[in-house]
């Protein structure tokens, strides 16, 4: 292994893990002010928001692709189905598309 | 008693790798096109799965190798790699929120395993999420990551192509199918949600920030902005 390469491994994993470890060991067992708690009790749900738009939308140049998936996932998670089919049918929904196009 | 205690464990553990299936798949074509780019790039095989193993990020490990290719030097690459992971702090602290009181050499442990995935499948869970739950949720997804990017390299080919395509749906439907339930209990998730995506579209097409800032910006700035409204309505419509 060339050891430029594994120091920058090892460079890489440190600054990654210290963002992850930080706030869940240095914060253990400390009772945040209310408001505080309210904000980081939101986070997971803006996140989610966060994460899926607009990075859906451009997930192929055909915008379309990004359209279907979006709402099939949608469309599958609204009438229920647990998140393993909604994942398969946003999957299933793209390769009927793909075949199509 | 002991009995029933460690089988209450395990069972959360398997509950937690069911949960992280999603994940596994979601991740499998985005870990082999990285071990055929890693490989295109030069690296080797043994490097190609120790940096899976150690960094664990997918799209700093991305980045790192187009830096490669493009000569940039190892601090930049490692400084990088800083900013775009900067997001899991603010997981990590709603996640120390969310989890059961444990040891800290266990929370320091799972807190590893927190990529944007699986924070995501963790922190949607009803309730109080135990330790063995996220261990459970991280061996699947880092079990998953790892394998598949040793996998790309070794065959140096990803998913058929119209395959991969589609499966490149796969985490963002994902998160749909967390972040539905969720809407259609509380209205104060679809402010969230809602806020969040048009922030970080805006942060993100308009004023072009980085995706990584993008998102942590929008994220903050909507649990604020939500937090703060509900806290004036007095918690009136506390869901």
């Amino acid at each position: 292994m060339d050891k430029m390469i594994v120091l920058m491994i090892l460079g890489m994993g440190v600054v990654t893990y210290i963002p992850r470890m930080l706030p869940l060991v240095v914060f253990n067992g400390v009772k945040m002010p209310p408001f505080l708690q309210g904000v980081l009790k939101n986070v997971p749900y803006a996140t989610l928001g966060a994460l899926i738009v607009p990075g859906i939308f451009f997930i192929n140049e055909d915008i379309w692709f990004g359209v279907l998936g979006f709402l099939s996932a949608l469309i599958a998670a609204w009438l229920g189905a647990n998140v393993i089919i909604v994942v398969l049918t946003a999957i299933a929904a793209l390769s009927v598309y793909a075949l199509f196009m | 008693m002991e009995t029933t205690l460690a089988e209450g464990k395990s069972s959360q553990f398997r509950q937690g790798m069911q949960a992280g299936i999603s994940i596994a798949i979601g991740y499998m074509p985005i870990a082999l096109t990285f071990g055929l780019i890693a490989k295109t790039t030069g690296l080797g095989l043994a490097e190609t799965v120790l940096m899976s193993l150690i960094v664990y990020a997918g799209a700093s490990q991305y980045i790192s190798l187009n830096l490669l290719a493009l000569g940039t030097g190892i601090f930049e690459i490692v400084l990088t790699t800083f900013i775009v992971n900067i997001r899991h702090f603010l997981m990590s602290a709603s996640l120390n929120e969310k989890a059961e009181k444990d040891k800290l050499w266990k929370k320091a442990l799972y807190a590893f395993g927190i990529t944007d995935e699986t924070f995501s499948v963790v922190a949607t869970k009803e309730g109080t999420v135990t330790t063995s739950y996220i261990f459970g949720v991280n061996a699947v997804s880092y079990g998953s990551w790892v394998i598949c990017s040793g996998i790309g390299h070794v065959v140096g080919a990803s998913l058929p192509e119209s395959l991969q395509e589609s499966m490149s749906v796969a985490l963002y439907a994902m998160f749909i199918g967390l972040l539905v339930p969720a809407l259609k209990k509380h209205r104060k998730t679809i402010w969230l949600a809602g806020l969040a995506a048009i922030f970080n579209s805006v942060f993100s097409l308009v004023l072009k920030l980085s995706t990584g800032w993008a998102i942590v910006s929008a994220t903050l700035l909507a649990a604020v902005i939500v937090e703060f409204f509900y806290k004036e309505r007095g918690e009136a419509d506390n869901g």
